[in-house]
């Protein structure tokens, strides 16, 4: 195939060296009704090679639509409206060897090469080099992976099918050994190639959903709550499994999932979506020790703990929004317990925090209005929230 | 038939008030909803009105010979006449109420058949539903309208004197109701396993309300549709049966008047007006009601909708060089 | 509050007596098979063996959470106890007395016992309002009076639910409301017939994880207001420390653990609860996360002066990624951590039904099932770790003196002690 390219200048190339993905002010809008739903808005993020991006929400926030639209999977009424979705292959697509990496995996990217890598953007690419780019660049493992299995056909014939479809020119024992590898891989035994779907339990199942996303060695893999219907036990199991698989394989994830207790464990960087907007982005240790916008506080205050003191949790107060009823400015100023009148005017930006410090007291989120002093941007560098208690305004027009 | 459609999914009455997103409420929203259902209503309407308005449409008496036979349609029998004289339009317009009656009754018995016995099968299980499915397996695999024949016409040579349209309806109701019944069944057997029964059943409800007021209304759209096939069916059946001369022949309805025409060999002799508008009658009633029914579908399937267009395109397909 | 006032006057149940201490529910060595496919002519017909000897005990004003797995049979249990299925083996008690059968006797067991279902959006109705979903359970038991008696006494259990304004809510159908709306008409219309018992089956499982606290708490709010005895069935173990006060451990059809909350999480005994409990996602507990990976971030930020996450013993510790470890042995044989999945209940594993994924399992453990073992402070197991009352000659005085006193003490004596 030849995706739609550019060449890059060298210098560009190497402040990208690591970024993988590259959404930019993508929004979604379901056309249903009178006016259109906007599912997915102003949405932008990085992903960069080998990251595990976590993105959390409720349902309705359209985190499932974003993974959607990453992969151009939408149906009408569905339709991307606006923005770009960037991809920085490792290397020529159509170069590439879709076994290499793992016989002999290699650990860095590539170095020479890298001053002529080009940039595909996925909006633009015709439906022939979208379905070279889906196996090959980017896999997508779906929540019920009881409907993503064909029932009539046997694993082997539906990973090798995969092979043959992108690698013609892969021999019949060849794509055998490699559908093996790949299912060892995965932790399942040789011996279940021979089964059909409905002979393997949920886990196993999913397990060969990852295999055959891995076929082709993928730079990303999408994953829509890869493990919401199965057991703790089970879940662990691939979660385990996937952290080594990334590990060895390098390839980079984004791990949808409305727990977002199992996305700190999973995740290197966690966006948190509500109403199709990410209101807060940061690395897992950041989101966990200091989340900072109060749909993130609420967020991971819903969650018992196991160990100390055993108390009364609050949660968070009323219901997610009606997306065709998303209140003006901030979608989250009805629940949220610090709402002042800015929040009903305007949307606020999605934005490195200018106020350093905000208490997170007994009863909440207590704003003290000093503002970071200083080099606001050393510590929040990977952080971004969209919520005017951080931004200079927002606090001092709060009380 | 259609019906089948619908078991795919799990259909619930209010899903199909749901999409419904006409004017009004209730039945009314549903039939204003979809164009349809409401060109199949029209027809249908239309020939209901025409049935009941009878005398007031027509001066003379379908059985009567009034004048000369196989007039051509002229302004006084606009229509034309049969052979014995009597007048085409007040046969066709009186006609259309036994057809309708015919149908009618034959509808409604074959879904009371139906109900009874694709929920008290599904609902209970095990032995009953042995034994039911027996039976309606049984009536499955009779093929219908030959056995309509045999049983007509032994009803007709058994009972001369009842002969009557009742006798049809009833024939008609005994071998349409197997299909349906099959279809309730399946349906009834995935609704069963929903919670809400297991919860009305905690809450203290008895069988009998679980499967009429819990069950049942989520089936409705199915047992319209059925009911819909069904009358289809019988309609075109009574026809067939009564232009075999299985009916009254000397009652006027639109299969007695293709039976005469064709004893009178009306299409050699060129004497179109003695058994088109008949026929064409037939014909339209019968796609209205197909027309409600696809239209029935149509909501409670959202697949087979036709999804418009979005008002706005997407991001047009640029080949756009990005740096 | 003047709606407790109108639930007072009309629903109050009139011959439950509360008394603390005394088992309100009692399942006593319930068993449940379901029988597979139609009469089978040769052979034994097969069955799932959903759950077998399964006894618990369910008090006024406290919670008892029943943990497991999909397919641990604990939802089979609630459904046993609602006497939505019959018991294959066992006996249910209500106040100590045989709950008999027959339409009537059913009728007015439910009229104590009522059950949450998991799926708010199946468990209601989709033809019918909130009105007719409560008015019939408010009818059925005879507390209504008028069709004005019957909108006061609504409203009333609207508000109960935190569903207000209640005259909103009244004329709504099931699709016009969000799934924690749903859940509270669902927990409202078991609380129309004045039960004294409530089986809630994963009431929050299906729920936004925003929600899920405000529909937790608004049941303990009704345990405590009301001293409802429940039984809280939950595959998620935070919350069984959240909301009860008692857990019990059920894995494949049987009891593996059980005792006061706090005890049976952070000591668990049984192989499979600390599999369990290991595997729970756990923010808290993050020191497995890998070291290797550590990225810049990370670094910088172990450098900022705010209190690290907790490094305490991780539960995690053993679970090396196994393809790290051993690639071709992926099931890694030195970790404690155990890969497998639930049997399937047709032929289960014989003895203890865990003991094919047991990392300590023992040739004792295929052949019997272990009794039960009481460990002091009202915490039990069935595990031949722990000796199981029964063993041969190879006992050791000690545990010979152990199992004596189980033997002695029948399992509700024990229950009794300790509360």
């Amino acid at each position: 195939m030849k995706p739609v390219v550019a060449e890059l200048s060298g210098r560009a190339s190497t402040q990208k060296r690591t970024e993988l993905l590259r959404v930019k002010h993508l929004n979604v809008d379901y056309e249903t009704g009178d006016k259109p739903v906007h599912a997915v808005n102003d949405v932008s993020f990085t992903l960069h090679r080998g990251q595990i991006l976590g993105l959390a929400g409720e349902s309705g926030s359209g985190k499932s639509t974003l993974a959607y639209a990453i992969t151009r999977l939408l149906h009408p009424p569905a339709v991307i409206t606006g923005g770009e979705i960037l991809y920085y292959p490792r290397e020529e697509m159509a170069h590439r060897d879709a076994i290499d990496r793992v016989s002999q995996p290699d650990d860095a990217c590539e170095t020479d090469a890298i001053n002529r890598v080009p940039t595909v953007d996925i909006l633009q690419l015709s439906n022939k080099e979208l379905r070279a780019f889906r196996w090959q660049e980017l896999a997508i493992v779906f929540q019920s992976a009881m409907n993503a299995l064909n029932p009539v056909m046997r694993l082997e014939t539906q990973i090798v099918d995969v092979l043959q479809a992108h690698n013609p020119s892969m021999g019949r024992e060849e794509r055998r050994q490699r559908a093996l590898e790949l299912l060892r891989l995965v932790g399942i035994t040789p011996d279940r190639l021979r089964s059909y779907a409905h002979e393997l339990s949920g886990g196993m199942r999913q397990r060969a959903i990852i295999a055959i996303a891995l076929a082709l060695n993928p730079e990303i893999i999408i994953m829509d709550e890869p493990t919401t219907a199965l057991d703790v036990v089970v879940q662990r199991d691939i979660l385990v499994e996937l952290m080594a698989l990334r590990e060895r394989l390098n390839f980079a994830v984004i791990f949808i999932t409305h727990d977002l207790s199992l996305l700190l464990e999973v995740a290197d960087q966690v966006a948190i979506m509500y109403a199709g907007r990410i209101v807060e982005e940061a690395s897992w240790q950041q989101l966990y020790r200091h989340p900072r916008h109060p749909y993130s506080y609420g967020l991971l205050n819903s969650f018992p703990s196991l160990h100390g003191v055993k108390r009364r949790m609050s949660g968070i107060p009323g219901s997610p929004p009606d997306l065709r009823n998303v209140p003006a400015g901030c979608a989250f100023r009805p629940r949220c317990p610090f709402a002042f009148e800015e929040c009903g005017e305007r949307v606020p930006a999605l934005a490195v925090p200018l106020v350093e410090e905000v208490h997170i007291g007994a009863q909440g989120l207590e704003p003290d209005g000093k503002l970071a002093g200083g080099t606001p941007a050393t510590r929040s560098q990977q952080s971004h929230v969209a919520c005017h208690l951080y931004s200079k305004e927002g606090v001092g027009n709060n009380e | 038939m259609q019906a089948t459609n619908l078991t795919d999914q799990q259909i619930t009455t209010s899903t199909l008030l749901d999409r419904a997103k006409g004017r009004g409420s209730g039945m009314l929203r549903v039939i204003t909803s979809n164009p349809k259902i409401s060109v199949g209503m029209g027809i249908v309407v239309f020939f209901v009105l025409v049935a009941i308005a009878a005398p007031l449409l027509t001066r003379y008496d379908p059985n009567a010979s009034v004048v000369r036979g196989s007039l051509a349609p002229s302004s006084a029998h606009i229509f034309g006449t049969t052979g014995l004289g009597q007048d085409m339009f007040a046969q066709i317009v009186y006609g259309a109420r036994v057809s309708l009656m015919i149908g009618f009754f034959a509808a409604i018995g074959s879904t009371l058949l139906q109900i009874f016995f694709g929920l008290t099968s599904a609902y209970f299980g095990g032995l009953v539903d042995d034994v039911l499915s027996l039976i309606i397996n049984v009536f499955l695999v009779l093929p219908g309208l030959p056995l309509a024949i045999v049983l007509a016409s032994l009803a007709s040579s058994a009972d001369a004197a009842n002969k009557n349209e009742f006798v049809l309806a009833i024939v008609l109701l005994f071998t349409s109701w197997s299909y349906g019944a099959r279809v309730l069944r399946a349906q009834t057997l995935s609704l069963k396993e929903r919670e809400f029964v297991a919860a009305a059943r905690s809450t203290g409800e008895t069988t009998l309300r679980i499967i009429f007021s819990e069950i049942l209304p989520n089936e409705i759209a199915l047992v319209a549709s059925t009911f819909i096939g069904t009358f289809v069916y019988a309609v075109g059946a009574e026809v067939a049966l009564e232009f075999l001369g299985l009916g009254d022949t000397s009652q006027a309805s639109w299969g007695v008047i293709l039976y005469w025409a064709q004893n009178n060999t009306a299409l050699i002799s060129g004497k179109w007006w003695q058994f088109v508008p008949a026929g064409l009658c037939v014909a339209v009633l019968c796609a209205g009601l197909a027309f409600i029914n696809f239209g029935i579908d149509e909501l409670a399937n959202p697949r087979l909708r036709i999804e418009r267009p979005p008002r706005r395109r997407g991001l047009p397909i640029k080949k756009k060089v990005v740096a | 509050m003047s709606n407790n006032d109108v639930k007072l006057q009309t629903l109050a149940p009139d011959e439950v007596k509360k008394l603390p201490g005394e088992p309100i529910l009692e399942a006593v060595h319930l068993k449940k098979d379901f029988p597979l496919g139609a009469v089978k002519w040769f052979g034994a017909a097969r069955a799932v063996h959903a759950v077998e000897d399964t006894s618990l005990a369910l008090y006024p004003g406290k919670a008892t959470a029943l943990v497991g797995e999909s397919g641990s049979g604990k939802t089979t249990v609630a459904r046993l106890l609602a006497r939505l299925y019959e018991p294959t083996g066992g006996d249910i008690r209500f106040q100590g007395v045989h709950a008999a059968k027959g339409h009537r006797a059913v009728r007015a067991y439910r009229r104590h016992v009522q059950y949450i279902f998991q799926d708010p959006f199946s468990s209601l109705n989709p033809v019918h309002g909130v009105r007719y979903h409560l008015g019939r359970a408010l009818r059925l038991h005879g507390y209504v009076r008028s069709a004005d008696d019957e909108r006061r006494q609504i409203l009333a259990l609207l508000e109960r639910v935190n569903l207000t304004p209640a005259g909103q809510f009244i004329d709504k159908f099931p699709h016009q409301l969000s799934g924690g709306q749903r859940q509270r008409i669902a927990i409202a219309r078991s609380l129309a017939v004045g039960p004294s018992v409530i089986l809630a089956d994963e009431p929050v499982s299906m729920l936004d994880v925003s929600i899920r606290l405000d529909v937790l708490n608004l049941l303990l709010r009704l345990k405590e207001e009301d001293a409802l005895a429940f039984l809280f069935i939950t595959h998620d173990i935070a919350s069984a420390r959240y909301f009860a006060e008692e857990t019990l451990v059920m894995y494949a059809g049987q009891m593996v653990e059980g005792g006061p909350t706090e005890e049976v999480i952070q000591h668990p005994q049984h192989p499979y609860t600390q599999l369990l409990l290991s595997a729970a996602p756990d923010p808290d507990t993050m020191g497995h996360r890998q070291a290797a990976a550590t990225t810049a971030v990370d670094r910088r930020d172990s450098c900022d002066g705010r209190a690290g996450r907790p490094q305490g013993a991780s539960l995690h510790a053993g679970m090396a990624p196994p393809l790290q470890a051993e690639p071709d042995n992926p099931a890694g044989a030195a970790s404690p951590y155990v890969r497998g999945e639930p049997p399937s209940l047709i032929n289960p594993p014989a003895g203890c039904r865990f003991h094919p994924r047991c990392p300590y399992a023992m040739p004792v453990c295929s052949q019997r099932r272990p009794a039960r073992t009481d460990l002091g402070n009202g915490h039990w197991t069935h595990c031949f770790l722990y000796d199981d009352g029964m063993t041969g000659s190879a006992e050791t005085p000690l545990q010979r003196a152990v199992s004596a006193g189980t033997r002695l003490t029948t399992s509700t004596d024990n229950e009794q002690e300790n509360r």
